[in-house]
């Protein structure tokens, strides 16, 4: 097989924190290569030396055997280099026909629209898709920006794509479909680096696998060595596990009762219809559903940062709906937003400084005055507990990578003994190692009275973690389901809006 | 699509070095358009040093024109914290200047202390309303804040030519744009035979207030996280509206202390174009410090000293004053593509390269 980039003894340091060491390894042309390895392993960055958006301290790399120096995406992109990123880099304004045109590499100085539009429609149809070249950016679905951000690569001929977590947001349809799309890539020759925590969809689309640990190479395995026990044991020293063994069962009292709600989204359309659910004390209640069927504005909904406009929410038996007492028990509450870049934290303030953004106004930590000892004492605490990898000290919390983000408001969310924790895909984005420690942390919370609404798309982690598991779909509760009595696919079909089946 | 790799924290050091030969640059391409104009380099330098660093009396003369830079970058600063853009610090020095004026000439008191104060605290209630109005507009009708507070700079400025060319002109003033000179009660006092009043003191004060406030207080606390994401902010229970409106205030307010002092500590009357563009240069010094307070303090420095040399320009050699903002925009010019390069370290890789 022919060799279309080489990497050699790639290193690469922020201030004193080394991201990359001496990493080497070949891609193939036609192969889809993984880069596997935990939340700050430096996936992210050695991916950004490959497309020259940041530059290494040492170590070369050879494109099509010729040795290259890249300072910059367009460099890349010049030697069939592109990179969808991790959090996208698409202007939200702008329809999806000026951000194709906006990437593309060589183009006229007086644009003849009807042309491109049918370079780009072309490219749609050979894929299949179907998206308005004149909507604004930010009508699109992730799944849809996904593709925009893909085609970007394609309409400049790049022969080397990079996908850096590209199925964190899609929904398992949308996955399904991406990966038809690659294998159709593959085809044709290309070469695809993916980046991804999931295990079982790595084995499945991967020609081989590189492990990345702490910045360097730990392994490289080729496809008949692909064995999840194994991988994930390369990759963070643990055996996944099927399933917890709970030694905590839900009380019989009910703690939240939802009774025909309901929200409108954004656009004004109802989001939540008729919907009813309930949630005992200390229960941990699975939500499933397809993305996109009102699981949003039930967490927000929940979390106060949206007013129902019909229907009833009581806690303990206490009205909540609105006024006082929602504000109230929204103080009680504990929310991991989706979106965490927009939400959940302040970028530009340290890891310490976004740990205590719940409890800052607590005694022992401010009052006044801020209380820097007791806030790094604290905060030092969490980091150690939730093994939070922030590279440099002090620097902007929006310098550590997706998972380690996650991380930090996962750790703060849960360090306040909540009664009840609403979650949203809360361990997208975490390696395998930080899922299983954040399901850890709500059993462990679970025991101490908390409730839990896990709302998550991934049926394997509800099956896991769940007491019962609720379907969502148009807005509205399905059933529930005790994850020992029910299978996966039927589940599966409920949250496609197929109630029986037999 | 530019993309950069920002440098990180600990290249501080590195960050303020750029910054000093970027100044260094700007002086350059000065000095080589004052060699045009016919005039001796070693003998100008000669002159600014002396003007600047000659004497205690010129480093306090220095330090006079530092006093209202400093004042309005704190009070910008305050703001730009909030990524809050009050542009209008101008005007709010001249509506300091004004209210202080008023109580000057039309309140009889007889205690020095008491006059100062209600001075003092008539400039920041007026330049803290004055503020507070863009504050108010952007919390009820969301109207943009920059507009406003740009707006009425202009405002501010017209009032006050207004009024001393008219209602508060000083009858015996040979009909300049004056009002009555101050009574000594009503003048900062100075430190032994120089210029250098104690307005001096208040703007350090206000300083160390600011880092206190900013970086050790709750409430700054707040004020950076809803800087830095409003919707994080709203998430942790910040209340965003009323500290837009605080924050107004309070930015308002501070840069008015530097309308006080500049007439009660040095002009001693108010009068038509108080200021030089101290509140303009202020947003510069808050922008190109970081709002950070060692930063603000060096930079309003040499930005003194700029305007110092403008006066040596003009006093010496008879450069016309046009010629000496057009140096001060060189001097901006480079400072601001310095800071660009110092934080865009892949881009001018590129440059070089392509
Ligand atoms: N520009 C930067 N400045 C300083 N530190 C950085 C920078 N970019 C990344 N880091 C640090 O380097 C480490 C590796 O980050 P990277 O984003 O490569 O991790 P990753 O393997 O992609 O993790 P994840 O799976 O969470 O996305 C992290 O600890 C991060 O904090
Ligand atoms: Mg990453």
């Amino acid at each position: 097989m022919e060799k279309i980039l080489e990497l050699k003894e790639i290193s690469k340091k922020f201030g004193n924190f080394q991201a990359n060491k001496n990493i080497s390894f070949d891609l193939y042309k036609g192969e889809i290569l993984t880069i596997l390895g935990e939340n700050g392993a430096g996936k992210s960055t050695l991916m950004n030396i490959i497309t020259g958006f940041y530059r290494s301290d040492d170590g070369e790399i050879y494109v099509n055997g010729k040795k290259v120096t890249l300072t910059s995406p367009k460099d890349a992109i010049k030697h069939g280099i592109g990179m969808v990123h991790q959090h996208f880099m698409l202007v939200k304004n702008l329809t999806v026909f000026e951000n194709l045109l906006v990437a593309l590499k060589d183009k006229r100085f007086i644009i003849n629209k009807n042309r491109y539009a049918n370079i780009f429609l072309n490219i749609f149809k050979k894929f299949n898709l179907n998206i308005d070249l004149d909507l604004p950016l930010w009508k699109l679905s992730i799944g849809e920006q996904q593709w925009i951000e893909i085609i970007k690569l394609l309409i400049n001929d790049c022969q080397i794509l990079i996908l850096d977590e590209p199925t964190t947001l899609l929904t398992p349809q949308e996955t399904e479909f991406l990966f038809k799309f690659l294998f159709e890539l593959k085809k044709e020759g290309k070469s695809i680096i993916f980046i991804s925590h999931k295990i079982k969809e790595v084995m499945e689309v991967s020609d081989r696998i590189v492990i990345l640990k702490k910045g360097e190479v730990v392994s490289i395995l080729n496809k008949e060595d692909f064995n999840e026990n194994r991988i994930s044991h390369l990759m963070v020293g643990t055996v996944l596990k099927n399933k917890y063994d709970k030694d905590v069962k839900p009380s019989d009292d009910l703690l939240l009762e939802i009774s025909n709600l309901y929200a409108k989204n954004d656009k004004g359309l109802a989001d939540l219809q008729d919907f009813n659910l309930v949630v005992r004390k200390s229960e941990i209640l699975g939500i499933a559903g397809i993305s996109g069927n009102g699981q949003k504005a039930l967490a927000e909904v929940l979390t106060g940062l949206k007013d129902p406009y019909k229907g009833k929410i009581s806690l303990n038996g206490i009205d909540i709906t609105y006024g006082t007492a929602r504000q109230k028990y929204i103080h009680g509450i504990a929310h991991i937003p989706e979106d965490r870049k927009a939400m959940g934290i302040a970028p530009d303030l340290t890891v310490e400084e976004n740990l205590i953004l719940k409890n800052f106004k607590d005694k022992e930590l401010g009052g006044i005055l801020l209380n820097r000892k007791n806030i790094n004492r604290y905060a030092n605490d969490l980091v150690e507990k939730f093994n939070i990898q922030y590279g440099v000290k002090n620097a902007p919390v929006r310098l550590l990578s997706g998972g380690n983000i996650q991380k930090v408001i996962i750790a703060r969310e849960l360090s306040e003994n909540p009664t009840i924790l609403v979650a949203l895909y809360p361990t997208r984005g975490l390696d395998i190692g930080s899922q299983e420690f954040i399901h850890q942390t709500i059993i462990e919370h679970q025991k101490k009275g908390m409730s839990t609404i896990y709302i998550s798309e991934d049926l394997d982690e509800l099956f896991k973690i769940s007491d019962r598991i609720a379907v969502i779909f148009r807005g509205k509760n399905m059933g529930y389901f005790e994850p020992d009595n029910v299978d996966k696919k039927t589940i599966g079909k409920m949250m496609g809006g197929i109630i029986k089946d037999d | 699509m530019i993309r950069i790799e920002k440098r990180i924290s600990n290249s501080q050091n590195l960050k303020s070095l750029a910054k000093f030969f970027s100044f260094v640059i700007g002086i350059l391409i000065s000095l080589f358009f004052l060699k045009f104009l016919g005039i001796g380099l070693i003998d100008l330098i000669k002159n600014i040093y002396y003007d600047a660093f000659g004497s205690i009396y010129s480093f306090t003369e220095l330090l006079i024109k530092m006093v209202p830079l400093l004042i309005c970058s704190i009070g910008v600063s305050f703001a730009f914290k909030m990524k809050l853009w009050n542009i209008g610090s101008e005007g709010q020095l001249y509506i300091g200047a004004l209210a202080s004026s008023l109580i000057a000439i039309y309140i009889p008191l007889n205690s020095h202390y008491l006059m100062i104060f209600l001075m003092f605290l008539a400039a920041f209630i007026a330049g803290g309303l004055w503020s507070g109005l863009a504050g108010f507009l952007k919390v009820k009708l969301n109207v943009n804040e920059i507009i406003v507070t740009l707006l009425m700079n202009y405002i501010a400025i017209l009032i006050v030519d207004y009024l001393v060319y008219g209602p508060l002109k000083d009858p015996e003033g040979f009909n300049f744009p004056y009002s009555k000179k101050f009574t000594d009660i009503a003048k900062l006092s100075t430190f032994g035979d120089t210029r250098l009043h104690t307005g001096i003191v208040l703007a350090i004060f206000l300083l160390i207030l600011y880092y206190i406030l900013m970086e050790k207080s709750v409430w700054g606390y707040e004020v950076r996280v809803i800087g830095s994401n409003p919707n994080a902010a709203r998430y942790a229970g910040i209340n965003i509206n009323k500290n837009i409106l605080i924050i107004m205030i309070l930015s308002g307010g501070v840069s008015a202390l530097a309308g006080f002092t500049e007439v009660s500590g040095v002009l001693h009357r108010l009068q038509h174009s108080i200021s030089p563009g101290y509140g303009y240069t202020a947003i510069i010094i808050a922008w190109l410090s970081n709002q950070n307070s060692i930063g603000i303090l060096f930079s309003s420095l040499f930005m003194a000293l700029i305007f110092l040399a403008g006066d040596t320009l003009q006093l010496n050699y008879q450069i016309p004053i046009s010629m000496v903002n057009a140096f001060q925009g060189i001097l901006l010019f480079t400072l601001l593509t310095g800071d660009f390069f110092i934080n865009h370290k892949i881009t001018m890789k590129r440059r070089k390269n392509a």
